[in-house]
């Protein structure tokens, strides 16, 4: 028997890692240590439910395990084979457990791929990739098929590009190997930068070994001997796991001279990123990687066919690596036939928000956003009314009730409004005020912009500066169409994609919900309560006492009100400071 | 060659293969704006990190906008320049850089000769639209004693770092901080005058806005002319006469020396005299300083140190004791003109006048910013008194003659005053790279071989390359000469004889592209390398006029060795006339 407790960020910070601990003691306390071990494993993607223990070979799906749980498991359902039922999923609609979490709406719709190891082997254990056909694919490619050969298998497959760009994988290193040099280089971006994104790290964390042997049959395809992974400083536990997967492939010689016995030589080193979301972008990361600013350049050339270095560089996102070995385990055939007709295989998103089951999910392409909210998602948190979903990040857009049968893929989103970006998915509800969100992005966007081109640099601060006035409550009509024009100008001219993509959110919102912005700046009201300055605030005369305690406090003088009478708030005159609302022993007064 | 057909703004236009837009457009008269894009062909460097979006095109078909600059002409290719998008793109990114930027142009020291200033012009921009109390861009501001920083003014163009770190290879700027708050500035934001920076001023030349300036010293010198106490001496560098026409219309290539000699007297300075009389004595002094270690080593002195290195070029100076404190013994001990002037002017010809020294003010007009750095060198001093009090440059003399309401153009022409005012030929070459060494080899022909020297002309010393080399034949004995203009050249060349690798006698290096005239004080050229061309034209035209051209023969320098100094090297020359250098400069 085995105990997989998930080993992902999310739930070591929720002490799963006592939890082994405590699990440990008490197999070794029952003597059971020969029947059972415990595995740690990468995520299993229920993040709300964490953390999350799984019993093999039952498959007893364990949620919300907290260290104490970690002698009963053993004790009960271990030892006298007595599962423990309060530790197990319930389901909120029909109110029963369920065991095996291939029943839980949040898995059955999921199609684990790019994350087929995680949650379920000890990342930090080459044997165990190995064990689950892992290398298999590299040791075909190296001794069965030439360059060409595997480069076009990957383009029958239609993958595309997760990062973002959706750009063909295999097209892209037919273009790389067709250039001649005496160096080439494969690099892998695991600079993951969107905020709440986190499925790079999952993978990292959780199957490194998928993108070494990825990364390596890359490198036999566009005749590189050299890899690089730019992985972002801010994922220590992603960077201990992938260098001991890399010490571990080069003792099985699966890294290093002569791989498989072939004239094939590859090996790969990590490169740390210095906390810059730009430096996601290709030629950003390159000249970061080059220990030069971390600014994109004009492209072309593309680094294809100069890049690190300016030699031929081959640069893939980590979950488009993940993808990579199984196309050769299964055949192009079986993974083109997921998903639609120009969007193949899965997607891994990080599902956030207002939301059930937040948590990590991979699904086929094509499936719609209304599937992956109502039931892999369950529904929106404590049954508010749905608003929007944000795809994408900073770099997307909001889509909205009328949206929520789009089928995820490339060009569906794009076309909504929207985009895949790299995965981030984020619910909003009655309660988000969607001018409040396109300012968040933009907040994050003015702090990461690099400041190299003008568009970017100045244009996303007075958009900024826009959106705070309006916050505020000082914009007016002419603000939102110097807004828009700003939108399609810095969209039009940046030079990279960060500027490119960045006025996305402001334009989708605009689009889809235009009357939150004129009530904002006409009527100065802000539906969602979200803005602080826009509050309103009335004094309900049924409850009101007049004990003049509001009038009394009010800085601005704009209550006024006799003794022992209700009293009246001038909104004409109300600085929306709230300090009446403080104040008042009575809970007379409203805000809205 | 292949061949490229394309259309821009419906006109048809062929380039070889790997044109830009920009480029072929102005092929087809069309004139794309930009601001950030800079081309200096002579040193083969091209500025285009596309950053501005100023010159930003329309191709239908593509999703967005492309900058001109920096993409590549494709068979078929249609571009709008000026469609409605392209319009509407170009003003916006020009209304957020004005947004981000000072509004003191009336008083900015660029005003008049700033590209975004006139790109608000051309386009006709009469509203910036930015919320109330909108955030720009602040930084503190950087002064020393050659040029100012004003980075509110920056419009991140990159091109002075560029010019820094590509082709000085001095390393003093880059680009710092990030976003909104990026700025150009030395690494770690230290004060420029703690950072590697040698004064050479190639980044004020290129600054299109008014970020970076050259210090002003216009009304210093204003004052001391309408002071009745003191006498002024003004000097003017060869290079000056050669550009200072462009400041009032003439065509490059115009030299101005007669009128400009006239303004200076109509301004009110005591005596007009000539940096060139002091070049002279410069190859005097460094003349037989060449020949006596040349002469040296050909008997078979191994303890002597060659090559020398010319010295006259404060910004080369600087760059050495930055860079190779190791070598300090190599260089010549000789002052550059513009102090040997001054040393002279407050000694010899202040008790000749029967000026005292402290009320004699001299002033330097020069075509560089470096030298309003070197005459405040502590060395430089006597028991504090500079010799040189003011180095003014080549458009600070401009504004001065504007500011004294004269009309340039129908001046008469007048000449220097004696005896500081006579010049040879070689004198004037001082003002191109390749000048000097000319000059000294001219002197150090005859003093060497004995005979007299029939082609005065060194043609394999000009030219514009960046690094040139020759041996030149005195009568048996070939003496190799290298020269490099630009400091990273200079830097190859350094590097070279650090590892033992060339075998050079003399070697002269000027930081500036061209030399002096190329300097960071001239009249702005902004990259156009005809300019130059027809500046250093001017300069050999004005030697082969001259009816002496050798510096040795100059009468003046004769009689001031005769009267005063002796002989080349004595000790009172070693005292007015020469200087030693330190490790890692203070600034």
């Amino acid at each position: 028997m085995q105990l997989l407790v998930c080993g992902g960020t999310g739930c070591r910070a929720s002490a799963s890692a006592t939890i082994v601990e405590k699990l440990n003691e008490s197999l070794k306390a029952h003597q059971l240590t020969e029947e059972a071990q415990v595995v740690i494993t990468g995520c299993f993607g229920f993040c709300e439910k964490g953390p999350i223990v799984k019993v093999i070979p039952d498959n007893t799906f364990y949620t919300q395990v907290k260290p104490e749980d970690a002698e009963e498991i053993v004790a009960e359902h271990i030892l006298k084979g007595r599962k423990v039922s309060r530790l197990l999923y319930e389901d909120p609609e029909k109110k029963e457990h369920v065991e095996d979490s291939k029943h839980m709406g949040f898995y059955q719709k999921q199609m684990r791929i790019a994350l087929r190891n995680c949650g379920v082997i000890d990342p930090e254990n080459i044997d165990e990739y190995i064990a689950r056909d892992g290398y298999s694919a590299l040791a075909q490619v190296v001794t069965d098929l030439t360059p060409e050969q595997a480069i076009d298998l990957v383009k029958q497959s239609g993958l595309r590009g997760r990062g973002g760009a959706g750009f063909p994988t295999g097209l892209k290193w037919e273009i790389t190997s067709r250039f001649t040099s005496d160096q080439k280089y494969v690099v892998c971006n695991a600079d993951e930068g969107d905020p709440g994104a986190f499925m790079d790290r999952s993978i990292l964390e959780g199957d490194p070994n998928s993108i070494i042997e990825a990364m390596t049959i890359c490198g036999y395809c566009i005749g590189a001997t050299k890899g690089l992974v730019y992985i972002r400083a801010e994922y220590p536990l992603a960077i201990k796991r992938l260098q001991i997967a890399i010490n571990q492939a080069r003792e099985y010689g699966l890294l290093g001279e002569n791989i498989f016995g072939s004239k094939f030589s590859f090996d790969m080193e990590l490169r740390y990123g210095a906390g810059a979301f730009v430096c996601g972008e290709e030629t950003a990361l390159i000249a970061s990687m080059e220990g030069k600013r971390g600014e994109p350049r004009v492209k072309p050339p593309f680094p294809a066919e100069s890049g690190y270095m300016n030699k031929p560089t081959n640069v893939n996102n980590v979950e488009t690596f993940a993808n990579v070995p199984v196309i050769f385990l299964k055949g192009p055939e079986w993974y083109s036939a997921i998903g639609t007709e120009k969007s193949k295989g899965t997607k891994v998103f990080a599902l956030a928000g207002k939301i059930n089951n937040v948590g990590l999910i991979e699904v086929p392409m094509g499936i719609t956003l209304r599937e992956i909210i109502y039931e892999i998602g369950g529904g929106i948190k404590n049954g508010k009314k749905f608003k929007a979903v944000q795809t994408g990040g900073p770099s997307g857009g909001c889509l909205t009730e009328a949206h929520l049968d789009t089928p995820i893929d490339f060009d569906s989103l794009l076309a909504a409004g929207s985009m895949m970006g790299s995965g981030g998915m984020i619910v909003m509800d009655e309660d988000d005020c969607m001018v409040s969100i396109a300012k968040f992005y933009l907040e994050f966007i003015v702090e990461e912009s690099c400041g190299k081109c003008t568009p970017c640099r100045i244009g996303n601060k007075r958009m900024l500066e826009i959106l705070e006035k309006i916050t505020l409550g000082k914009g007016n009509m002419e603000d939102l169409d110097h807004l828009r024009n700003l939108a399609y100008v810095i969209k039009d001219t940046s030079l990279c994609g960060l500027g490119q993509s960045s006025p996305n959110p402001v334009l989708s919102t605009l689009e889809n919900f235009y009357d939150e912005y004129v009530a904002h700046v006409k009527d100065k009201r802000c539906f969602a309560k979200k803005c602080k300055a826009l509050a309103r605030y009335t004094i309900n005369p049924d409850v009101c006492t007049g004990c003049t305690i509001c009038a009394r406090n009010c800085p601005v003088e704009a209550i006024t009100g006799e003794k022992r009478e209700p009293h009246f708030i001038n909104q004409e005159i109300c600085i929306h400071c709230g300090v009446c609302y403080q104040k008042c022993k009575f809970n007379a007064i409203n805000v809205e | 060659m292949e061949t490229i057909k394309l259309t821009i703004d419906n006109r048809h236009v062929e380039v070889p293969k790997g044109t830009t837009i920009l480029q072929a457009a102005k092929q087809a008269g069309i004139n794309i704006p930009s601001l950030c894009y800079m081309n200096l062909p002579h040193l083969a460097q091209e500025h285009k990190p596309g950053s501005c979006r100023v010159c930003v095109v329309e191709i239908p078909g593509r999703k967005n906008l492309v900058p001109a600059c920096a993409t590549e002409c494709t068979d078929g290719m249609t571009v709008l320049s000026h469609s409605l998008r392209a319009i509407n793109a170009r003003r916006t990114v020009v209304e957020l850089l004005l947004s981000d930027h000072p509004k003191d142009c009336l008083i900015c020291p660029s005003s008049g000769n700033c590209e975004l200033q006139q790109l608000s012009i051309t386009m006709g921009i009469r509203e910036i639209k930015s919320v109330e109390n909108a955030a720009m861009s602040t930084y503190r501001k950087d002064a020393s004693p050659a040029l100012n920083r004003n980075m509110d003014k920056c419009v991140m163009c990159r091109s002075c770092e560029t010019v820094c770190n590509e082709i000085q290879t001095v390393g003093a700027l880059s680009a710092v901080n990030r976003g909104f708050m990026s700025v150009v500035a030395p690494a770690f934001e230290q004060e420029l005058t703690d950072s590697p920076c040698t004064f050479c001023g190639q980044c004020v030349a290129v600054c299109p806005t008014g970020a970076l300036t050259a210090v002003d010293n216009t009304f210093h010198v204003i004052r001391a002319l309408a002071d009745p106490n003191k006498f002024v001496v003004v000097q003017t560098a060869p290079a000056v006469r050669a550009a200072l026409g462009e400041e009032f219309g003439y065509p490059p290539g115009t030299s101005v020396t007669g009128k400009m000699t006239a303004a200076l007297r109509s301004l009110g300075f005591d005596k007009v005299f000539d940096t060139d009389f002091a070049a002279d004595l410069t190859i005097m002094e460094e003349g037989t300083e060449l020949l006596d270690r040349i002469t040296r080593y050909l008997n078979g002195d191994k303890e002597v140190r060659l090559p020398i290195l010319t010295s006259c070029c404060p910004a080369w100076v600087n760059f050495f004791e930055t860079n190779y404190p190791d070598m300090l013994d190599v260089p010549s001990t000789a002052r550059s003109p513009q102090q040997m002037f001054g040393a002279i002017a407050k000694t010899y010809m202040a008790e000749k006048l029967g000026v005292k020294r402290e009320d004699m003010v001299v002033v330097s007009v020069m075509p560089c910013l470096a030298k309003k750095y070197e005459c405040q060198r502590d060395e430089f001093k006597v028991d504090g008194d500079p010799d040189v009090d003011y180095a003014i440059t080549t458009r600070e003399l401009a504004h001065l003659i504007k500011i004294g309401n004269i009309d340039f153009k129908t001046l008469k022409e007048e000449d220097f005053d004696r005896p500081m005012g006579e010049s040879t030929g070689a004198a004037v070459i001082f003002g191109v790279t390749g000048g000097v060494i000319e000059a000294a080899t001219r002197t150090a022909y005859e003093l060497f071989t004995g005979k007299k020297l029939e082609k005065v002309d060194f043609h394999e010393l000009r030219g514009m390359e960046g690094i040139r080399t020759a041996s030149v034949n005195f009568n048996g004995t070939y003496i190799h000469i290298g020269i490099a203009h630009t400091l990273g050249n200079a830097r190859k060349l350094l590097d070279g004889i650090r590892k033992g690798m060339y075998n050079f006698h003399a070697i002269e290096i000027m930081a500036c592209p061209g030399g002096c005239i190329g300097g960071g004080g001239q009249p702005l050229h902004r990259g156009n390398s005809i300019v130059l061309k027809a500046r250093m034209d001017a300069i050999y035209k004005e030697d082969f006029n001259k009816p002496i051209r050798k510096s040795h023969e100059n009468p003046e320098i004769i009689q001031l060795y005769e009267d005063f100094l002796g002989k080349p090297l004595s000790e009172k020359s070693h005292k007015l006339l020469h200087t030693h250098y330190f490790s890692h400069p203070k600034k």
